[in-house]
């Protein structure tokens, strides 16, 4: 089935078979590779993408319920040249080790950090609960979100 | 994304001993760093493997015919089809590629197929219809000694038995102390699955793309399957998102390879989660038997331990796991007789082989465990009794191995104990979040109680018992557009640790350069050995500044050859020039008209194998961790929230820093997760929770804040006197967040993980009517030789 989508700005379609999921249409059909397939059952969290500007695993949707919305990904966050402050923040605290949950973390802190910009340690273990990381034990990724916050809090003053 | 010769990962900046930022965060961050299950090539198959329902049985039929008659179904293997060799695995080949007569255990790949999708491919696996009629199955590992126990393997269900005899095993002592222990079996759980792309080449040959721990391994293994020269099976590092052990073992490599070169056309592998637990090894559920005896004041006089290993179906690596958990079954301590006894058994459970820890862990639940019913039995404080019979530098092992490197034991106990305690405010004052059962809303902290219980424990770095370990490092040295550039070409492979990052710090430390180009991992220079064990700072990083020092020599005697004045004092590199002494005597760019280059092979000194007592110098040297864990328990609901964990490891020296934090923390969130989540659940030798939904990994909310120190004390011989850092803290997070739950709750909790049930007395500890039998096989060397 044809299905037409906004992602990260621009309007695409792929003719997926009808049981593809939104993360395996914007892998496969858009080579958009940057969101992750680790569990496709909406636990790991690797996947994260926005919805119409709603935070979601891309696994659980399917493509045919993207159809005529916008998506938002990985590859929307920041360039080479200009890293998002979570990506930023991400490399500088020590948070990436193996890489594969990093994109999938950065949507969902990006998420949070437009929601509420200075959470304290419980708001940031209860909103990233549903990100899986396998290497880091969150440590840095916890000082990563509040470099982040911080970095961000400036800009915006 | 596409598979692209890439000229290489170009890094400037910081050289050893500094936490340089990681030479891959820029694409990991971007998400443009390719994984091997990111991989694409125009034209490409997608394979499935159709897998054994039954833990036990023999196969009538396989009948293909349905999955061929599918729409884009290219082709499909069973046994029947295979070109060459059938059997490949790490240390000898015993595991079939595809099953052949019987499968071995629930899981075993009996069947592959290659079509245009994902989909198809599933589908024509599906499709595949397996006659089995099925055998009776050995799923507990006691029952497998049992001498009327259906034989798993042609070899018996004695994969290995080992035992080691240490000073008088009959020596008297004051006080004893009896515990008996389970460990359950854990999954590596890297997130990156299982992929890899295989692609025919012109020459008959194949080039994989695969992610792994160890290339050459693979090459190895996987060249005499197809039937080729390993000349032509070429590998190439795609992309590995976590390792942790779970890629020490073939996966997919064959099957993709024997797919792409029947079709003559690229075929891709990618596992889901479910398939992912099939797929990979785990770690060994073990049973250990220990009786510790004492002096009145506290020193250790005599232990003994029975330790049973279940290894599933296939060899894998476990005759190096069970060396492993024998050798250290007493733990960091000063034991001057001993009686060690450890088996690993062949089960019709899947395979178990390498996870981080590597048998140390499940030695460390019960050797603490032991050293904590002592303390309580002698009346001493647990951190005290292990003080005062730690092993130092000259202690003499179970083995008769004595210490010659360092062994800083103490200082890392002692600053373990005093890193600062976590607040304890009352939970009427606290977030729910910070409350046992308070994230999921059903408790409200009304009757919580904290425990707070200690860690040590050692291993060795690299690998043992008289194996030939070794990396070679190419490294070349030459102008570039930008000034002078150093290029290294290493099969060391990146899992996630930081590897690239230290070696790119090593050259940039041995030549003063700024520009690093680091080539892909692949099998077109010498092995480097596995990245596990904790060996690959030590051993590439040994191998790269070799290569390093040999590319120096070469350019002080070009830069003397030139310099046509006599030179005075030692020539050194400094910030892109040569100096003799104090004194410059040219610019390296200058002396750069030909590019030079070196390649060295690092090997670590030598160890032997054990005598017919358990005797011999199996290791080549230890590092020692110690962990406090603070937890509290609601009693009434048995839910635990781990306030904080506290982590000391010895390091010998600390390359890059924040790397080091980085294990130490990564390394005791999955010990916390063997403590209180993560088992996999093995119902008649089936897995029953292959999925996230049901095998728990610890989130951000299970993980508390981890303080961490290390101590540096250098390791004679070894570069930059630098340990491996990847496993001390996994070996003691497990034992020590057992150790709290014990200390808040009383109870004996002699089982991890710790259930809900045990925490609230449901469950009782378990028990056990004694002893394993001790198998009637010859003496502890390995019942098979390395390969």
């Amino acid at each position: 089935m044809l299905i037409r989508l906004n992602v990260n700005g621009e309007w695409r379609e792929a003719d997926v078979w009808p049981g593809s999921s939104l993360l395996a249409m914007l892998r496969d059909d858009l080579g958009l590779w940057g969101t992750k397939n680790a569990c496709e059952q909406g636990e790991c969290g690797s996947c994260s993408v926005w919805l119409d500007g709603e935070l979601v695993c891309s696994c659980l949707v399917l493509a045919a319920q993207a159809d005529g919305r916008s998506v938002g990904t990985v590859e929307s966050l920041g360039r080479e040249d200009a890293l998002h402050p979570v990506q930023e923040a991400f490399l500088e605290a020590g948070a990436v080790q193996c890489g594969f949950c990093t994109p999938g973390f950065e949507v969902a802190v990006a998420d949070l950090l437009r929601r509420e910009p200075h959470p304290n340690d419980e708001t940031i273990r209860e909103a990233l609960s549903g990100n899986l990381c396998r290497c880091t034990g969150y440590q840095k990724i916890m000082d990563a979100v509040h470099l982040a916050a911080d970095r961000m809090g400036e800009a915006a003053r | 994304m596409p598979v692209v010769e890439r000229a290489g990962t170009v890094t400037r900046g910081a050289v050893v001993g500094v936490s340089a930022p990681r030479v891959d965060g820029t694409p990991k961050a971007l998400g443009e760093f390719a994984y091997a299950s990111d991989l694409w090539v125009e034209g490409m198959l997608f394979g499935a493997t159709v897998r054994s329902p039954h833990p036990s049985a023999r196969i009538r039929h396989v009948d293909v015919s349905a999955a061929l008659a599918l729409p884009g179904v290219r082709r499909a293997m069973t046994a029947a089809d295979l070109p060459a060799s059938r059997r490949y695995g790490l240390d000898f080949p015993d595991q079939p590629v595809l099953a052949e007569d019987v499968v071995r255990y629930a899981g075993e790949p009996v069947a592959i197929v290659a079509a245009d999708s994902a989909e198809q491919a599933r589908a024509a696996a599906a499709a595949i219809r397996v006659d089995y009629e099925v055998l009776p199955a050995v799923t507990d590992m006691e029952a497998a000694l049992r001498a009327d126990a259906p034989q798993v393997s042609e070899h018996g269900n004695v994969l290995r038995h080992l035992r080691i005899e240490h000073g008088d095993p009959g020596a008297e002592a004051d006080v004893w102390v009896e515990g008996y222990y389970e460990i359950g079996m854990q999954d590596q759980a890297p997130l990156g699955p299982e992929a890899g792309l295989a692609i025919p080449a012109p020459d008959g040959g194949v080039d994989l793309y695969v992610s792994t721990q160890w290339l050459h391994s693979d090459q190895k293994q996987v060249a005499p399957c197809l039937g080729l020269p390993e000349s032509k099976v070429r590998l190439h590092l795609a992309g590995v998102g976590g390792a942790f052990g779970a890629r020490e073992d073939v996966h997919m490599h064959i099957h993709a390879c024997l797919l792409a070169i029947a079709t003559g056309r690229p075929v891709k592998m990618t596992y889901g989660r479910e398939e992912s637990f099939f797929g990979h090894v785990h770690r060994h559920p073990a049973r250990i038997w220990a009786r510790t005896g004492a002096r009145r004041d506290g020193t250790l006089v005599n232990s003994r331990v029975r330790l049973l290993l279940d290894g599933g179906a296939y060899s894998s690596s476990s005759q190096a796991v069970i060396l492993n958990a024998s050798t250290f079954a007493v733990g960091p301590y000063e034991m001057p007789n001993a009686l060690i006894e450890g088996t690993c058994v062949y089960t019709n459970n899947p395979p178990a082989g390498a996870m981080r820890g590597f048998g140390a862990v499940q030695a460390c639940v019960a050797h603490e465990a032991q050293m904590d019913r002592l303390a309580a039995a002698l009346g001493i404080d647990p951190v005290e009794l292990r003080r005062r019979n730690l092993l130092h530098t000259g202690s003499v092992l179970p083995t008769g191995q004595v210490i010659e490197g360092s062994a800083p034991a103490r200082e890392v106990l002692d600053r373990c104990a005093a890193l600062p305690m976590p607040a304890d405010l009352p939970p009427a004052f606290r977030d729910r979040v910070t409350l046992p059962g308070g994230a999921g809303n059903v408790g409200r902290g009304e009757r919580v109680r904290r425990g707070v219980g200690y860690a040590m424990g050692y291993k060795n770095i690299a690998y043992s018992e008289g194996f030939d370990d070794s990396c070679e490092a190419k490294v070349r040295l030459e102008r570039g557009p930008k000034g002078v550039v150093a290029t290294v070409h290493t099969a060391a492979v990146e899992v996630g640790q930081g590897l690239q990052t230290v070696l790119a710090q090593i050259v940039r430390t041995e030549l003063g350069v700024d520009e690093v180009v680091q080539q892909r991992a692949d099998t077109q220079v010498g092995s480097a050995g596995s990245t596990s064990a904790s060996r690959q700072t030590v051993m590439a990083g040994g191998a790269v500044a070799a290569a390093c020092s040999r590319v120096r020599e070469h350019l002080f005697a070009r830069a003397a050859a030139r310099s046509g004045a006599p030179l005075r004092g030692p020539l050194r590199l400094e910030d892109g020039r040569v100096f003799a002494g104090e004194r410059s005597i040219g610019v390296v760019d200058d002396l750069l008209d030909t590019p030079l280059e070196a390649t060295e092979v690092y090997r670590h000194r030598r160890t032997t194998r054990l005598d017919g007592h358990g005797q011999g110098e199996p290791h080549v040297m230890f590092a020692f961790g110690a962990m406090r864990a603070v937890v509290e328990v609601d009693l009434d609901l048995g839910l635990v929230r781990v306030v904080q964990l506290g982590g000391v490891q010895d390091v010998g020296k600390a390359l890059n820093p924040r790397g080091v934090e980085g294990q130490i923390e990564g390394g005791a969130a999955q010990g916390l997760g063997l403590a209180l989540l993560e088992e996999i659940q093995l119902r008649d030798g089936k897995i029953a929770n292959a999925s996230f939904t049901d095998y728990l990994l610890p989130t951000i909310l299970d993980m508390p804040p981890v303080v961490s120190a290390v101590v540096e004390e250098p390791e004679p011989g070894s570069p930059y006197g630098a340990k491996g850092v990847g496993e001390g803290a996994t070996i003691v997070a497990t034992a020590a967040v057992a150790a709290a739950l014990r200390n808040a709750t009383g109870r004996e909790l002699n089982r991890v993980p710790v259930a809900p049930d045990d925490l609230v007395g449901i469950s009782g500890p378990r028990t056990s009517a004694g002893p394993a039998p001790i198998p009637d096989v010859p003496g502890p060397r390995p019942v098979f030789e390395y390969r």
